[in-house]
């Protein structure tokens, strides 16, 4: 913000926005004057309560500017480097061995979708706690299972986001503010775990990622240091990813990276063959660490008194949470969406499980739909050309405090990504965080059918609101 | 019936491949499409939808599998001919042009960061809101908008102030700031001279003059018709004199406004007397001699002040003072032309003050005119709607533009009572403002010529002075020349400025009395 004189408007041609009729706007433009017309909505779709609200927190707003500054700052300023790998009940802290993590806001077992219940009686089975996943469904419902979402505990998972205590995360350290975060390691698409698939094939593979994948990258990652997940990212942004619903160059680089250590490291020849092949093969083996590198740059921001940025979004596949910095560990939930999506054959989104996972916490991070300008090759899910993909990026700037500084966008000059989504931006634009995602089939057991993409909700937005003013301003 | 049809090293991102496939979904014939790359993962799950033919399990990585299960050969065929088609297509919207417009300020002031300007149009209710918001991130704020409370006036007058900042309005119709026109405004020449005025078409009649008496402005600040109202005590315009008095390049101020309520008069004369440079005051029935005593120069008309302005400041000199003698020659002509007891003028004005000051001019040669806004409260009009005697009717005024466009921009209303007046056989003279400048309709003569046509038809036999002036530049989007050469066409006395258009008016209708 400058401060501008009246001298300063005096100075030549004026720079002027203009709201409300456009032909005013187009005139001063036509004189050579630089003018912006804003595309006007009555503020909150003018809903007098929500109006209220926002206009309660008017006189904190200095306050308000300077918590948000501070938060947004450490966001671009937090380094996620990826430095080991470890059974999760060794790193994830609060972890027994009688936990299973989830993705989004608490859950009770018996309220889970689908999906989430095939990954939980999985994951039950993966650790040897029940023999089927008829046994497993009964086990989880017995009581004996302390269910807790990953955000308790400095952890995301994408999609059902189920980690069990022995399944091997990253663990990725934000280097600036020490903090750690972690997540579980990508299993490709299709049947897999994270989707609620179970098959003795899902357990199959986790149990070779448990025992040959992940001690294999841990040793590599032993030579030559961590490696900067945030230099990645920035990389992948300019080579068509967004780091969410595609993570294909990002994937690349981290196997250009890994590669020489796996090489170098005590591994046979055979077993680096296989892990070489396993990531390959994975277009969104990335996402993963995309998602623990946001959650190490997210959590940073946690606590910070006046601020109303949002330091998480997840889904369990029945509601939507936010969390927002200036209060503390509360969700703010809603029904989940449905997303609109495409479909693998023979699916339709009547299969569909409602949104789920953790890995909005990309878009929390100035990721995934926040970024969705750097790829052209995924503009299918938001219209179809290039250009519907700069406007949904564009549009994302009007609710976010900042931009990135760090994480640029080629097709729009090389301007940053928008970054630090803003509770009272949303409220007052009424425009929603876009969210990208994966599709589950409702149903535990089969797995992924589609990808697209949906809003967040405005009632978590208007609930953290109210609980804003409640705090703050009364 | 199955087939797979493959397309050999072809490769197609898989979000494209599945956009493709739900549209094919809808095809006659057809049951299941689907498109995928030859990868064992992606022949997996063709296999698990029943899709999977013996070519397709048989492609590679790098083949393009296009799966389709159809009611019959042919339309298998044609579905895949059409899956071809589509991954052949362009898109259809170009790169450019996606910027979307932003949808706040903030979300403008991330595209324009240096912006230090909010022009508001908004419905009043909002106005409030928006520039409170704009003051808080340091711009200065024009609220055309009308309908905003005093209250919210006085309020974010008082916050820019404090901020260094002005707002310009609520009900600000015209500015001009660094040679732009905001809102109803001409293209005028630059010059010496700057305005600070709580009319919006009195700054552009001064503005005008100034500019086609061949001098120039600096800036035009915009006050809202309330600025120097007891109430909010002239904040702005105070504000608007110290900036000008300030800016190098103006070496001369004109100041324009209504009746003031006297103590802000005299608070802005005060200031205005501490100006560093000269200062000419239109305050319309102010007192001349508060102007005098404090040695400023005074004017109650709007083209008065303008040209002792372009004088005083190194223009050309005034004209002497009276009625020129080709204009008593006209007056001379369309009086001859006139039937016993057409003995009245009717104005229709579009801009407020201008009304005012044809009201002011006219006392002179017909005495007081009844108005919708008169000057003094007894020749107030019961129905604004009907003429009465010599009579002027402000159309821009509240009770005629409630639900409907302004009569700059919108000429219907004016034609309609143009075309009753002439039916009247009283009506001698029919006045006319014509405002040009941007915000303006794009060609008023365009409308008045039919409309002037049709009166003189109406009138019969009778033959009625047509009087008008021109508020404009040949600068501006309707060309000032080419607006008069198409009334003067019509037979319309065109005059260079609003107050000789009613001098003449007066001198028809007075019958040289005066």
């Amino acid at each position: 913000m400058t401060a501008h004189g009246m001298a300063d408007l005096l100075k030549g041609k004026p720079d002027v926005i203009s709201m409300g009729l456009a032909s005013f706007t187009e005139s001063i433009a036509s004189q050579g004057a630089r003018a912006i017309h804003v595309d006007w909505k009555p503020p909150a779709g003018g809903d007098p309560a929500a109006l209220a609200a926002l206009d309660a927190l008017q006189p904190f707003s200095e306050k308000i500017r300077q918590a948000n500054d501070r938060a947004l700052g450490m966001m671009i300023d937090a380094q996620p480097v990826l430095v080991d790998i470890r059974p999760a009940r060794e790193v994830i802290p609060g972890m027994t061995d009688r936990t299973i993590l989830h993705a989004g806001p608490p859950i009770a077992w018996k309220a889970m979708c689908g999906p989430m219940r095939g990954a939980v009686a999985g994951a039950l089975v993966y650790e040897g706690k029940a023999r089927d996943v008829g046994e497993a469904e009964k086990l989880a419902a017995g009581g004996k299972i302390d269910f807790s979402p990953c955000h308790h505990h400095s952890a995301v998972g994408p999609m059902a986001g189920v980690i069990s205590p022995s399944m091997p995360v990253f663990c990725v350290r934000n280097e600036t503010a020490g903090n750690m975060a972690y997540a579980t390691l990508n299993e490709g698409l299709g049947k897999v775990l994270r989707f609620g698939a179970n098959s003795p094939g899902v357990l199959d593979r986790l149990k070779w990622m448990g025992k040959v994948l992940a001690p294999s990258l841990a040793k590599a990652l032993k030579l030559g240091g961590g490696i900067n997940l945030k230099g990645l990212v920035a990389q992948a942004l300019m080579m068509g990813d967004e780091c969410h619903n595609r993570n294909v160059a990002a994937t690349g680089l981290f196997l250009r990276a890994v590669t020489p250590r796996l090489l170098a490291a005590d591994i046979d020849r055979e077993t680096v063959g296989r892990v070489f092949q396993f990531i390959a093969g994975n277009d969104h083996f990335f996402l993963n660490l995309s998602m623990a590198a946001s959650k190490a740059t997210a959590d940073t921001v946690n606590g910070i008194t006046h601020c109303a940025i949002m330091s998480a979004m997840a889904r369990n596949g029945v509601e939507i949470g936010i969390r927002v910095a200036g209060l503390g560990d509360r969700w703010f939930t809603a029904p989940a969406g449905e997303p609109k999506g495409l479909y693998f054959p023979g699916f339709s989104a009547a299969d569909g499980c409602p949104d789920l996972g953790d890995s909005t916490i990309t878009e929390t991070g100035a990721l995934g739909a926040m970024a969705m300008a750097a790829a052209p090759a995924i503009v299918k899910f938001v219209g179809g050309s290039p250009a519907d993909a700069i406007r949904a990026t564009t549009e994302m700037y009007e609710i976010t405090w900042g931009t990135h500084r760090d994480y640029q966008l080629p097709t729009l000059d090389f301007r940053g990504t928008p970054a630090g989504v803003e509770i009272r931006k949303v409220v007052e634009t009424g425009i929603l965080p876009i969210i990208n995602t994966g599709v589950a089939h409702r149903k535990p057991g089969i797995g992924q059918i589609g990808a697209g993409i949906l809003r967040a909700d405005m009632r978590c937005f208007r609930g953290a609101l109210d609980a804003f003013v409640k705090k703050y301003a009364e | 019936m199955l087939r797979n049809i493959i397309i050999r090293n072809r490769y197609v991102d898989s979000v494209m491949l599945m956009s493709i496939a739900a549209k094919a979904k809808g095809w006659a014939g057809v049951e299941e499409v689907s498109a995928m790359m030859g990868t064992g993962a992606n022949k997996e799950l063709l296999s698990s939808a029943g899709l999977l033919a013996d070519e397709g399990r048989a492609a590679a990585p790098m083949d393009l599998v296009i799966a389709v299960r159809a009611a019959d050969e042919a339309a298998a065929v044609k579905a895949a001919a059409a899956v071809q088609e589509f991954l052949s297509r362009r898109p259809e919207t170009p790169a450019g042009d996606a910027k979307a417009a932003p949808r706040s300020l903030s979300g403008a002031l991330s595209a324009m960061p240096d912006a230090n300007l909010l022009f508001i149009s908004l419905p009043g209710a909002y106005a409030r809101r928006e520039a409170e918001a704009a003051l808080d991130r340091g711009l200065h704020v024009m609220i055309f908008s009308d309908n905003v409370p005093i209250g919210e006036e006085i309020a974010l007058k008082k916050k820019a102030r404090g901020l260094g900042l002005i707002v310009m309005g609520p009900d600000c119709g015209t500015a001009i700031i660094g040679d732009v026109a905001l809102g109803f405004a001409n293209v005028v020449n630059h010059g010496p001279i700057g305005i600070v005025g709580a009319s919006g078409t009195g700054i552009q009649e001064v503005s005008c003059i100034i500019s086609n008496s061949g001098l120039g402005i600096t800036h035009a600040i915009g006050l809202g018709g309330r600025d120097l109202k007891e109430e909010v005590g002239g904040i702005s315009m105070l504000q608007g004199i110290e900036a000008l008095d300030a800016d190098p390049a103006t070496k001369l101020i004109v100041l324009i406004s209504k009746p003031p309520a006297p103590s802000v008069a005299a608070r802005v004369l005060d200031r205005a007397e501490k100006c560093s440079k000269p200062v000419v005051v239109n305050f319309l029935k102010g007192d001349p001699a508060e102007a005098a005593k404090r040695g400023l120069a005074f004017s109650p008309t709007l083209e008065e002040a303008a040209l002792m302005a372009v004088e005083m400041a190194g223009g050309q000199a005034r004209p002497p003072a009276g009625v020129a003698p080709e204009v008593r020659l006209i007056a001379a002509e369309e009086r001859a032309r006139l039937a016993p007891g057409q003995n009245y003028i009717r104005g229709l004005f579009s801009g407020g003050t201008l009304t005012d000051e044809a009201l002011l001019v006219l006392r002179d040669y017909v005495g007081e005119c009844h108005s919708n806004t008169p000057l003094v409260p007894g020749m107030k009009l019961a129905d604004a709607g009907k003429s009465v005697e010599n009579c002027l009717v402000d159309l821009g005024d509240d009770e005629f533009t409630r639900g409907r466009p302004h009569p700059m921009i919108d000429f219907t209303l004016r034609c309609e009572r143009i075309v009753r007046e002439a039916e009247d056989p009283e009506t001698a003279v029919i006045l006319l403002d014509v405002v040009l400048g941007y915000g303006s309709h794009p060609d008023p003569a365009r409308e008045l010529v039919p409309a002037i046509e049709e009166a003189r038809t109406r009138a019969g036999g009778r033959h009625i002075a047509h009087v008008a002036s021109i508020t404009g530049t040949d600068g501006d989007p309707q060309n000032r020349a080419r607006q008069r050469i198409a009334l003067e066409r019509a037979g319309v006395r065109v005059m260079e400025t609003n107050a000789r258009a009613a001098r003449l008016a007066g001198l028809i209708a007075s019958k040289g009395a005066n």
